[in-house]
């Protein structure tokens, strides 16, 4: 499956919370298959304090449309200049980069755990895990109600559950504290968001022996295995998280 | 017509544009994005004779106009090598350099004996400046005396084309051009990277876990043009200009100021098809202002 550099057109560019935002880019030549759990490398406009691209994680994909889904929080330079794009702009891109979640099989029960913007390549995750015929239900923990992002679209392919750190909504504390997280017998779970929370996603799932991936959001370069920048331990020593991953197993990381 | 050939040592380049060295990993990263044999060479990821995990993460940070990284030469060493790499390396119809690198004389010495063995590596980089390793790299290029005993033990076992790479992080780069000569070397390459810092003050941490690393990118052009320039001057050996180019116009800038060839590192990583662009760009530059081959304006500047 090949990698491309491609220009492609901004169709919406949508606030959705206090510094998040929704882009949606259309491609004029057609989207390659894209896997989910894959990402894209963004240029911002080169100038000295964006010199390098943004690795982002498509978050939804719509073939009939061309376009793709990007779910990205302003935390520098970078993302702010982004979030400023408008419909029609260009925003050039190598994709489809990395590997991807594993689907799941025929009724097994998923569940997706997102932290904060790590919900982003949970969304076409879950979709595809649907069309796989997989149960999927959702946990999504914030700091706050008021840091909550716009989880309709994850409603529509399985239960939601919500965790806030201060309790102002849903369960109080964090995903590992949501009751249907704890006591279901879950077959797989699929986790990505700051790296505490992964991790103790990961605790869980690995000490009740339950299947669980995440999608790692190390600092890249290149994004395509030249620079060996983004590299992540693991059982097989320090490999890229750009074309080994994002996606690892539990299993093969050393936390 | 532009003849775009150029000769480095014993080496026919069809054009005047390489890779660096460890941004460019094995060719294969690079193969959905343009023909890599399109271009005059390419330099692998720097090599070590015994594997190497290379340091921890994070091993890089962006900066103004470009990056600093600590990488640390992770490879899978010579073993590896040979039997994984060098055959897929192979099928490139270019030339494929290998960027050598030890701790100490002999794995330098012990390294490039088993890639003279090697029928398709035509050449070799020795990389002396490497900043981000403890034992070697850097600390060969930056004394006088350590730097001519290493080029002269490597040059002693090794027949085909030698390209010694200089480290930035001296007071004077073209003494060690001079000595680079002296003890053989068929050509420099120059810059490595400049040693730099960057400090994350909401966690007053250093952004490498090494604390200092190299600098690369458009920042270091005008070094890395001044010091190619200062050491064209003082050697008769080709020199080749490495650092900041990001386009054919910083490549031509280079050749004027005295490269027999360049080195497309960085901008590898933000546009994979730089090195392409830049081998059009030169012939165009060339083809406009009258000229028929790079050498015509190697050096060629009105001062």
């Amino acid at each position: 499956m090949g990698k491309r550099v491609e220009d492609l057109i901004i169709l919406a560019n949508r606030q959705i919370n206090q510094g998040f935002f929704l882009l949606e880019a259309k491609s004029l030549i057609g989207l390659p298959v894209i896997l989910p759990g894959q990402f894209l490398q963004v240029r911002v406009d080169n100038a000295p304090q964006t010199f390098l691209r943004r690795p982002l994680s498509v978050h939804d994909v719509n073939y009939e449309r061309d376009s793709v889904s990007l779910l990205v929080q302003v935390l520098g330079e970078g993302t702010r200049m982004l979030s400023g794009l408008k419909p029609g702009d260009t925003l050039n891109v190598i994709y489809p980069l990395g590997n991807s979640f594993t689907l799941p099989g025929k009724g097994e029960r998923v569940m997706l755990a997102g932290g904060g913007c790590g919900m982003a390549p949970l969304l076409y995750l879950g979709r595809k895990a649907r069309e796989c015929g997989a149960e999927v239900s959702v946990a999504l923990g914030f700091r706050n109600s008021s840091r909550i992002l716009d989880f309709s679209e994850f409603r529509k392919i399985g239960e939601v559950f919500i965790a806030t750190e201060d309790g102002t909504e849903g369960t109080r504390g964090f995903i590992t504290d949501i009751p249907a997280f704890r006591e279901s017998n879950w077959d797989r779970i699929y986790c990505c968001g700051p790296e505490p929370m992964m991790k103790s996603i990961a605790k869980a799932a690995g000490e009740r022996d339950i299947f669980c991936e995440v999608s790692l959001e190390n600092l890249m370069a290149c994004g395509i295995g030249a620079c060996l920048c983004c590299v992540v331990n693991t059982s097989e020593g320090h490999v890229c998280t750009c074309t080994e991953g994002p996606v690892f197993n539990i299993r093969t990381l050393l936390w | 017509m532009v003849d775009l050939s150029v000769k480095i040592g014993k080496l026919v380049l069809k054009n005047p544009v390489m890779t660096a060295s460890g941004t460019f990993g094995y060719g294969a990263e690079f193969d959905d994005f343009f023909d890599v044999s399109s271009l005059g060479a390419i330099i692998v990821k720097g090599t070590t004779f015994e594997p190497r995990e290379g340091n921890p993460y994070p091993r890089m940070a962006e900066t103004p106009s470009g990056m600093l990284n600590a990488v640390g030469l992770q490879n899978k060493g010579i073993d590896y090598f040979e039997t994984k790499i060098y055959p897929v390396i192979s099928r490139y119809e270019t030339n494929v350099i290998v960027n050598v690198n030890g701790s100490n004389i002999d794995d330098y010495v012990q390294l490039t004996k088993r890639i003279e063995k090697l029928e398709n590596i035509p050449a070799i980089e020795l990389n002396i400046s490497c900043p981000n390793v403890k034992m070697g790299g850097m600390a060969f290029g930056t004394n006088t005396v350590s730097a001519r005993e290493v080029i002269r033990a490597v040059r002693d076992v090794y027949s085909r084309t030698l390209i010694v790479k200089l480290s930035p992080n001296v007071t004077n780069i073209a003494e060690f051009g001079v000595i680079a000569q002296e003890e053989g070397a068929d050509a420099v390459s120059l810059i490595n990277t400049l040693l730099g810092m960057a400090i994350d003050i909401k966690e007053r941490r250093p952004k490498l876990s090494t604390v200092t690393g190299g600098l690369s990118g458009p920042a270091v052009k005008p070094v890395a043009l001044r010091m190619v320039w200062q050491t064209a001057k003082a050697v008769s050996i080709p020199v080749i200009g490495i650092g900041g180019i990001m386009n054919a116009d910083d490549a031509v800038e280079f050749i004027l100021a005295g490269a027999s060839a360049v080195q497309v590192g960085t901008a590898s990583f933000i546009n994979p098809v730089t090195a392409s662009e830049v081998v059009k760009g030169i012939a165009e530059y060339l083809q406009l202002n009258g000229f028929h081959s790079p050498g015509d304006i190697v050096g060629n500047i009105k001062i």
